[in-house]
């Protein structure tokens, strides 16, 4: 399953760059890219672990970038 | 300017007049610290509470951390000023950045505003404002002049011009009428259209090409993660060279403020964000000048891809030539009243026959005419083009018997000025068997019928493709843009591959492919192909899809209205020009350029900077210059590639 989030004021680039490795190395996550330019993490995740997925994903960002808002777009 | 980057100016502003006043007030007494101070906080004030924040959450060399070491302990060294000074433009450079990207993100956004935000629709004779998501396949839509088209669709009632500028980067309008297909993302410019859908929003066009564009950021170039790989080690080794610098040497000289003070500009130095930044600037803005150019990349690998383009293998029907069968020459037997050659490519048939005047006066329009008649019932393209060319009506009372001749033609009898003709139209082979003497000789080449009447030769037709407009040109200037070897993949015969390579000016031809013998063909090139470099190959999105992945850029041409095309390549050119590779490579070693001229500036300005400082012969000015400076420069330099003229 493809979940996309956008994360708003995200002005750091090296920050998404370690926001992407963190979520790569989360369990569930099959693969992840964020966009510095566009502002969207695109993750393919294991079925049915979605919400998990997520939710440790937002940790993740908030933990490296507080600034950027954590928003799902899908 | 956003509120966050106005709020800075401001803060900044403050700053640089404090800055100003302690440098003016500095030998005049023992309280210059005190404006120093005020700068310093004005600048700065958030980034040692965002450093002690992170390092609450476990993150703990950031930059905000780097930069509150670095200015702290200039300050307990005694170098108030170069502290003030690195905290200022730091946070200056930082607001550059923040505008700079802000800017590149909304020309782009600009760029691809052609996400419809809603669609009129007509229920019961009422018009109603919905959501593009909620209208269903045939469903009638009203498009007022102004508006976007929200959805693929037939125009129903209605003429209008469309502006398909955002799709194809084509300036010109297209002019539309009853029966013609629309897409999604053009806008309607002079009259009302009312059209009837033919696509969900999820499948059309401008569904497609926003969740691509949206995308293509995603997949990034080798530039990219080679950058973020530097980044990660680049910071922690200044850091620890930093902490060996401050506590080492003084353990032998003794020197502790000095040293503390070189540590402090590595710091200063150690903040990786000027490189991570250009990268993805620069690739973003080539991805933009790209698209402008109705070139759509779905990621910037292919942009650095393309770059190294050196093989490129097209595919023949519908990608060089329309795939539209035309009759190119109508050659009358020889000795016949007349006989002269009638050349009709690149012309309109109808017009060409139209030409020969009414009736069957010329030899050459009563060949045209037996063979259409004769292929009547067919619904094969040759069938087709053959009428096509004919051009009027064709009164079925007037052909009976049509007998099809496997493999090698047809046979019919006609009425001809009031008498039954038994006419042959095929090859060569059906003529030999019925013991007639071919008298002419086409000089182009194609599909060659010949056709006989009543056991007397008439002449033959040759149908074939025709070669576009630009194709030729584009070969040309690939070849000058250093395109090394140009390939023609095609499923026809090879002669006829070979003349249209041998007009275009290709350098290698395959022909009598299957689709599966031109994922072979494709294989073997790409292990000839030189090292370092990049195959492409162009196909039109029909039944091309395995040879479009396994290329190292498949480019698909045409793409609007293809989906199957958008979804397979790589590189998608919404205008079915070919020279739009040209562009498409001229855009790509801009970029690719940009990203390398950074890389080598920003490493190597910071390397220079570091070994002057541990060597002491740069202050932290230098460094400040290292940090911010690069930064700006580069960042400057990265914008330049969402620059592209022609």
């Amino acid at each position: 399953m493809k979940k996309i989030v956008k994360l708003e004021g995200l002005c750091c680039a090296n920050c998404a760059a370690k926001i992407e490795d963190g979520v790569k190395k989360l369990p569930g996550v099959k693969e992840a890219t964020l966009s510095f330019m566009t502002q969207r993490l695109v993750m393919e995740v294991e079925d049915g672990r979605e919400d998990e997925v997520i939710a440790a994903a937002r940790k993740v960002a908030d933990k490296i970038e507080p600034e950027a808002e954590f928003r799902v777009v899908r | 300017m956003t509120k966050k980057q106005k709020k800075m100016v401001f803060r900044l502003a403050a700053s640089a007049v404090f800055l100003v006043c302690g440098i003016a007030l500095e030998d005049r007494g023992s309280w210059a610290w005190i404006p120093f101070i005020l700068s310093y906080l004005a600048a700065g004030y958030d980034i040692p509470l965002k450093a002690l924040r992170n390092i609450s959450k476990g993150q703990v060399f950031d930059e905000n951390f780097l930069m509150t070491v670095a200015t702290f302990g200039a300050i307990a060294v005694g170098a108030l000023e170069e502290a003030v000074a690195v905290m200022l433009f730091y946070q200056l450079g930082e607001l550059f950045n923040d505008y700079a990207v802000g800017r590149s993100r909304q020309s782009i956004a600009a760029l691809m505003d052609i996400n419809p935000e809603y669609a009129n629709l007509l229920r019961d004779g009422k018009e109603e404002q919905v959501d593009p998501y909620e209208v269903e396949v045939d469903d009638i839509i009203l498009v007022k002049p102004g508006e976007k088209v929200p959805l693929d669709g037939v125009v129903s009632k209605g003429n209008s011009s469309l502006d398909t500028k955002a799709l194809t980067g084509e300036s010109m309008p297209v002019d539309v009428k009853e029966g013609d297909a629309i897409v999604s993302g053009s806008i309607n410019l002079t009259g009302a259209l009312e059209v009837r859908v033919t696509k969900l929003f999820d499948d059309s066009t401008v569904a497609k090409i926003l969740e691509l564009v949206e995308n293509a950021s995603s997949r990034k170039a080798r530039a990219e993660n080679f950058i973020t790989r530097f980044a990660r080690v680049y910071t922690p080794i200044v850091v620890v060279l930093a902490v060996i610098l401050a506590v080492v040497p003084p353990l032998f000289t003794g020197n502790w403020g000095v040293w503390i003070y070189r540590a402090c500009s590595f710091l200063v130095v150690s903040c990786p964000c000027a490189l991570v930044i250009s990268v993805p600037l620069s690739f973003f803005g080539g991805l933009g000048a790209a698209s402008r150019q109705g070139i759509l990349l779905k990621g910037s690998n292919y942009l650095e891809a393309v770059s190294y383009m050196d093989t490129v293998v097209f595919d023949k029907t519908g990608t060089l030539t329309t795939g539209k069968f035309q009759v190119a020459e109508v050659v009358p037997a020889d000795g016949s009243a007349a006989g002269k050659t009638v050349d009709m490519a690149g012309g309109n048939g109808e017009r060409a026959a139209d030409s020969q005047g009414n009736g069957a006066d010329t030899p050459a329009a009563r060949l045209l005419r037996a063979a259409a008649f004769a292929e009547r019932h067919s619904n094969h393209p040759i069938a087709v083009s053959l009428r096509e060319a004919y051009g009027r009506e064709i009164d079925q009372s007037q052909v009976a018997e049509t007998r099809e001749l496997a493999g090698k033609g047809i046979c019919s009898a006609i009425m001809e000025n009031g008498e039954w003709k038994t006419v042959y139209v095929g090859n060569r082979k059906l003529m030999e068997e019925q013991g007639i003497s071919i008298s002419s000789q086409p000089s182009r080449m194609g599909t060659t019928l010949y056709v006989a009447e009543e056991g007397r030769y008439l002449g033959c037709v040759v149908i074939s493709d025709t070669i576009r407009q630009d194709t030729k040109a584009a070969v040309a200037s690939l070849r000058q843009a250093g395109v090394r070897r140009m390939v023609m993949l095609t499923g026809d015969r090879e002669e006829t591959g070979k003349a249209v390579a041998a007009e275009i000016g290709l350098d290698e031809v395959y022909g009598g492919l299957l689709p599966g013998d031109k994922v072979d063909k494709v294989e073997e090139l790409l292990k000839t192909k030189r090292e370092g470099t990049t195959l492409g190959f162009v196909g039109d999105g029909i039944n091309d899809a395995p040879v479009l992945s396994r290329a190292d850029v498949g480019i698909a041409m045409g793409g609007i209205g293809s989906d199957a095309a958008v979804e397979a390549a790589d590189m998608v050119i919404m205008t079915d020009e070919p020279s739009k590779i040209v562009d498409a490579i001229a855009i790509a070693r801009k970029t690719v350029g940009i990203v390398k001229q950074n890389i080598v500036f920003a490493i190597g300005v910071k390397v220079l900077v570091l070994l002057l400082t541990a060597a002491g012969f740069a202050t932290m000015w230098a460094a400040v210059f290292g940090d911010v400076g690069v930064s700006v420069l580069a960042i400057l330099n990265a914008m330049r590639a969402l620059q592209y003229r022609k």
